[in-house]
């Protein structure tokens, strides 16, 4: 029995020295393969008496199933050897930049009137839309500007030479919608507006919200609400406002709105008033049943204000590096 | 229109400091823009009394002045003003004083002669934007005073931005009766009494028509002293106004215009043949006026005409035969009321906007003619003599406007206002505001002032009372929410979702201009016009687009020139067809991609992009409406686009747009170093959507099976991929072209495309017959409709 424990001293420092599964293979055939070592020890019992038989086969076993274990310890740890080592070759460096395209982004003026639709949306406004090729009723006339009215000398208007006109507002909208659906109506009507002006703070084209309210008993007081609200909404911050007599030939009263900016200067920020009853009439709303509020305010000034953008040219010039700044 | 804070407090006391004021106007709507503070960074200039005036010994256009400044010393002092006389007094900026334009006046030699000082100008003091000369000073002053007591500009100049509706505030009168009114001070008009004729003339008047001129009031004057000067209070009040001083008579007729908001026209009676007529021109007539110019006199302009022919254009501008000047004794004064329809639109026409056509036009008071004239004369007389004849008056009652009580209900009131404002709140803004009013039951009769045009309707007087009441004590209040709740489509893809795939595609949105260049617009649409501007703003902005790629195109070429070499930009936005004499505004979706076809990276090889790169872009916004099957691409020809490289795409027999890369002409027209691949859809076949309808998942394994064919290279796989469909039908969860070749394997102008059909049945599992028997159905099927072999 001497033997059985040198012949397992030998086999398990053999496992253990074993630096790859091929060598730990090569072990495992030695000594307990068909031929092993062990393998034959077995075959010998045969050769002993009866008494000693069981206690020699019993020794063999457990010297077998000490191999076995040792083997099977050392595949586990060559073979987590083996995975660390492929899983190290096959390493990337993360820092390395992605594939691929990242997203593009929303122009300003876009990202800002879908926060002003989503605002007033919110409140149960509609959306409506309309021509950018006018005529002269929409535009002007059914607005309670007739020809002549000194109102019109504070539009440059783009013409056309059979008289139609751009849009100078997208107050015509508010029209097409209380002759079409009649009252009580609650919309809003974004769109590009054009003036015959360009210079450091103008732009021939740039775009509008309109808004408009008309229901039964609806007074300037709720149009002050409302305004105070967007306002406090859309600069997500408290706002101290000034509403201050003006006029517009299609509201009465009129009001210019200015915000209190954050260094303490008043900033105008939209025109608003009562709709004046001419308006409602020509669109055959009864003035004395319905009363309503209609504000206007201008997309890049409030896109300027939010954003700090100090130049409104900027807004179509198009350039990659400004329009980036908003993705 | 600007107004001396002074001349205002005369006529309003108030405790209010000069911001007080400005914030109260504005809040009142006479939107205060400016208030520039005179006499500020005026110290070391003072009176300076002009001893004598000799030639400079080196220049010809320079005096040499002796000066007393109120020092013990006389200085000299170089100047080179035309208009320098001895005997006179100038205001003296001394050695060491500060001009507010930010010269400082040093000890210096003109050529080779000291000057000690400098004589001055109202524009060098920033009390005019211009000048001719030196300013005169009035003769009394002593030397030495400074110039801001002499000038008495302890006074700010308060620039009011007037709307057009508030004509009545063209005057002193009309601010100050605002102001009077919101700060419930009381108004202190000075009195006009009315002078007495010494002189038994006049020039008969008539109203020739008078529709266009109903009230026309005038006087003569006689024997004015020619060598009287306007006072220094006057003039400084023109000139603090804007308007510059010129000779008493015109300076008086200006004042009077600024204190009351009546226009006057001065003439000068020798230049006058007979009576007087206010009248339309007759064709052919052609009139000389105050500045030289000669214009032809159209029929519907309205001319103040004597016997001989028109001597001014009513209420725009005076002629020259009858201009005061420099030698006029005798004056025909002229205070009338032109109708506002009668004078607009033709000072813009004659390009002549004068400070009595823009008062005529927007209305003046038409009750004031005789207290204008009345005001006129005691002025003039003050200054400059002269013996009055008795004021003419003549009027049309029944065309002058009618002022009628306006109804006012208290009920209305407080609806539109949204607060009930106090009873006696309403009747004394009213009052204020020069209205008179009566109460009526529960409501009030309201009758406003002749100036006030403005006021027709309730609403009107509703404004009033919230301008004086104050806009900001309206309280705030939300109303009610609406009684319907929105419509919210599933028959339409919204904007919103395309913007933001195609955002999500790397491509940057962009707003440019609806219009642009005739020709390069024209080239883009293949020939067609589009609709062009009357009035342009420039000549590249001049028509309105009919499609947004030359507008995207000139935005890509500026950002390539910017070193961005790598373009993606896209537009939502209006185009605008002219089909005959019809408009269509219609909504596209355009896009431009120049440069690599993804950002250059350490593992991409960085190929261009090209025609598929936007396909497969477009592919992705057919799938928002959920019904993709329905777009069909093809192969076609487009002016704008590169032959052979451009497509359109269609759903149905609808055309929906069209894609591909720039035609090289217009690469090169556009001074593209790239050419870029661009589309364009209309929104409205692209956005149509269904509603998600649920089909069964199957439970059956897929199975696959591929098959090449070799055709003729004109055959569009497309085709190819729409005939397996139709072959295979509902068992055909998809279709992919996995390989196309063309090469020595293939014949000469054939070539092989490789499909994989991903077949899935939704009862049972296919088998091997079932995939053989679609096998045969399918190539059979392009073996009829394009002689396609299938490659084994």
């Amino acid at each position: 029995m001497q033997d059985l424990d040198k012949l397992l001293d030998a086999a398990l420092s053999q496992v253990t020295a074993a630096a790859d599964l091929a060598s730990l293979d090569q072990a495992r055939v030695q000594y307990l393969g068909k031929k092993g070592e062990l393998t034959q020890l077995l075959k010998q019992l045969g050769g002993l008496s009866a008494a000693e038989r069981p206690a020699a086969g019993q020794a063999i076993n457990q010297a077998k199933q000490a191999l076995q274990a040792a083997l099977d310890s050392r595949r586990e740890a060559l073979e987590s050897d083996r995975l660390t080592a492929e899983l190290a070759a096959g390493a990337v460096d993360p820092t390395l930049p992605g594939r691929g395209q990242h997203p593009g982004g929303l122009h300003p003026v876009t990202r800002t009137l879908e926060r002003i639709e989503t605002i007033f949306r919110g409140a149960g406004f509609a959306v409506h839309d309309g021509p950018q090729v006018e005529d002269d009723f929409h535009n002007f006339t059914a607005l309670n500007i007739p020809e002549d009215h000194p109102a019109r000398a504070m539009h440059d208007t783009f013409y056309f030479p059979d008289g139609r006109l751009l849009r100078t507002h997208t107050s015509p909208v508010q029209i097409r919608a209380m002759a079409e659906a009649g009252a009580p109506i609650r919309l809003i009507a974004p769109g590009r507006v054009y003036r015959c002006d360009s210079d450091q703070t103008h732009t021939p084209m740039f775009h509008q919200v309109e808004g408009l309210v008309i229901d039964r008993g609806v007074s300037f007081a709720n149009l002050k609400a409302v305004l105070h609200q967007f306002v406090e909404r859309f600069f997500e911050r408290q706002a101290t406002l000034r509403f201050r007599p003006s006029y517009f030939p299609f509201t009465e009263p009129s009001a210019e709105v200015d915000v209190l900016s954050e260094s303490g200067r008043w900033l105008e920020i939209l025109g608003c008033g009562m709709v004046h009853p001419n308006v409602l009439r020509n669109v055959n709303i009864d003035p004395e049943e319905f009363t309503g509020y209609a504000f206007g305010m201008g997309v890049e000034r409030l896109a300027m204000l939010r954003y700090g953008v100090d130049d409104l040219r900027l807004f179509f010039d198009n350039d990659l590096q400004f329009l980036r700044q908003f993705a | 229109m600007k107004i001396s804070e002074q001349w205002l407090r005369e006529w309003v006391q108030t405790d209010l400091d000069t911001t007080g004021i400005a914030e109260r106007l504005t809040s009142l709507g006479l939107e205060v823009d400016s208030v520039q503070a005179l006499g500020e960074g005026l110290d070391g200039i003072v009176v300076g009394h002009v001893l004598e005036v000799q030639a400079h010994p080196n220049a010809d256009r320079l005096s040499l002045c002796r000066v007393d400044g109120g020092q013990d010393q006389e200085l000299q002092i170089v100047c080179g003003a035309a208009n320098v006389a001895a005997g006179n007094r100038y205001p003296l900026a001394m050695i060491g004083a500060s001009l507010p334009g930010g010269l400082t006046i040093e000890r210096a030699e003109i050529r080779d002669v000291l000057s000690e000082g400098m004589l001055c100008s109202a524009a060098e003091l920033g009390l005019a934007e211009s000048a001719d000369g030196i300013l005169t000073l009035a003769p009394d002053l002593a030397p030495g005073l400074p110039i801001a007591e002499a000038l008495q500009l302890d006074d700010a100049v308060i620039d009011v931005d007037l709307t057009p509706n508030r004509a009545d505030c063209f005057s002193m009168l009309g601010v100050a009766r605002d102001l009077a009114a919101g700060i419930g001070a009381e108004l202190e008009v000075p009195r006009v009494l009315p002078v007495l004729p010494v002189m038994d003339e006049s020039l008969p008047i008539s109203l020739g028509d008078p529709e266009a001129c109903p009230g026309f009031a005038g006087r003569v004057i006689r024997d004015l002293n020619l060598a009287a000067e306007s006072p220094v209070w006057l003039k400084e009040r023109l000139r603090r106004a804007g308007v510059r001083p010129l000779n008493p008579i015109v300076d008086v007729t200006n004042y009077v215009m600024l204190e009351l908001g009546q226009p006057m026209h001065a003439y000068d009676l020798d230049g006058l043949s007979g009576s007087i007529t206010a009248r339309q021109a007759r064709s052919g007539e052609s009139l000389e006026l105050l500045d030289g110019r000669t214009v032809e006199l159209d029929d519907d302009v309205l001319v103040i005409a004597d016997d001989a022919g028109p001597v001014a254009m009513a209420g725009i501008m005076g002629g020259a035969g009858s201009a005061v000047g420099d030698n006029t004794r005798n004056i025909f004064l002229e205070s009338a009321f032109f109708t506002p329809a009668s004078i607009s639109g033709r000072s813009r026409r004659y390009g002549l906007h004068t400070d009595a056509s823009v008062r005529f036009e927007r209305g003046v008071d038409p009750a004031h003619q005789a207290r204008a004239i009345e005001r006129a004369t005691a002025l003039l007389l003050e200054i400059a003599g002269g013996r009055p004849g008795f004021v003419t008056e003549v009027s049309s009652e029944a065309h002058l406007p009618a002022r009628h009580a306006v109804s006012l209900r208290r009920d209305r009131l407080a609806q539109v206002l949204g607060v009930t404002v106090p009873d006696e709140v309403v009747s004394d803004s009213l009052t204020r505001l020069d209205m008179r009013v009566e109460t009526n039951g529960n409501d009030w009769m309201v009758t406003p002032p002749p100036a006030r045009f403005d006021i027709a309707l309730e609403v009107d007087l509703i404004e009033e009372i919230a301008r004086i009441y104050g806009y900001d004590n309206i309280p705030e209040a939300t109303g009610t929410m609406p009684g319907t709740l929105p419509v919210v489509t599933e028959s339409r893809v919204s904007l919103g979702r395309v913007r933001a795939a195609l955002v999500a595609a790397g491509y940057q949105e962009a707003v440019t201009w609806s219009f642009g260049d005739p020709e390069l617009d024209t080239a883009f649409a293949g020939g067609d016009a589009g609709l062009a501007l009357a009035n342009p703003i420039s000549s590249a902005l001049a028509v309105m687009r009919q499609s947004l790629w030359p507008g995207l195109c000139q935005a890509a070429e500026r950002n390539l020139a910017r070193q961005q070499d790598r373009v993606r930009l896209f537009e939502t936005g209006v185009r605008f067809i002219l089909q005959g004499n019809e408009l269509k505004e219609e909504t596209v979706i355009a896009g431009l991609a120049a440069g690599a076809r993804e950002p250059e990276q350490w593992d991409l090889a960085g190929s261009p992009v090209d025609l598929f790169d936007i396909k497969s872009t477009l592919e992705g916004l057919t799938r928002l409406g959920g019904e993709p099957a329905s777009f069909q691409f093809h192969a076609s020809e487009h002016p704008a686009l590169r032959p052979g490289r451009s497509a359109q795409v269609r759903r149905g027999d609808e055309h929906v747009g069209d894609f591909g890369e720039l035609h090289p002409s217009l690469v090169k027209r556009l001074g593209l170093p790239v050419a870029p691949v661009l589309f364009e859809l209309r929104a409205e076949p692209l956005l149509a959507a269904v509603t998600p309808h649920f089909e069964p998942v199957s439970k059956f394994p897929a199975v696959r099976l591929d098959l090449a064919f070799v055709v003729a290279d004109e055959v569009a796989v497309g085709e190819l991929m729409t005939a397996i469909r139709s072959a295979v039908g509902k068992r055909l969860t998809e279709l992919r072209v996995f390989d196309l070749y063309t090469g020595e394997k293939v014949e000469t102008g054939s070539k092989s495309v490789a499909f994989g059909l991903i077949l899935q049945d939704t009862s049972r599992t296919l088998t091997d017959e079932d995939a053989d028997s679609i096998r045969q159905s399918v190539v059979a099927s392009l073996s009829r409709q394009f002689n396609a072999s299938i490659r084994e």
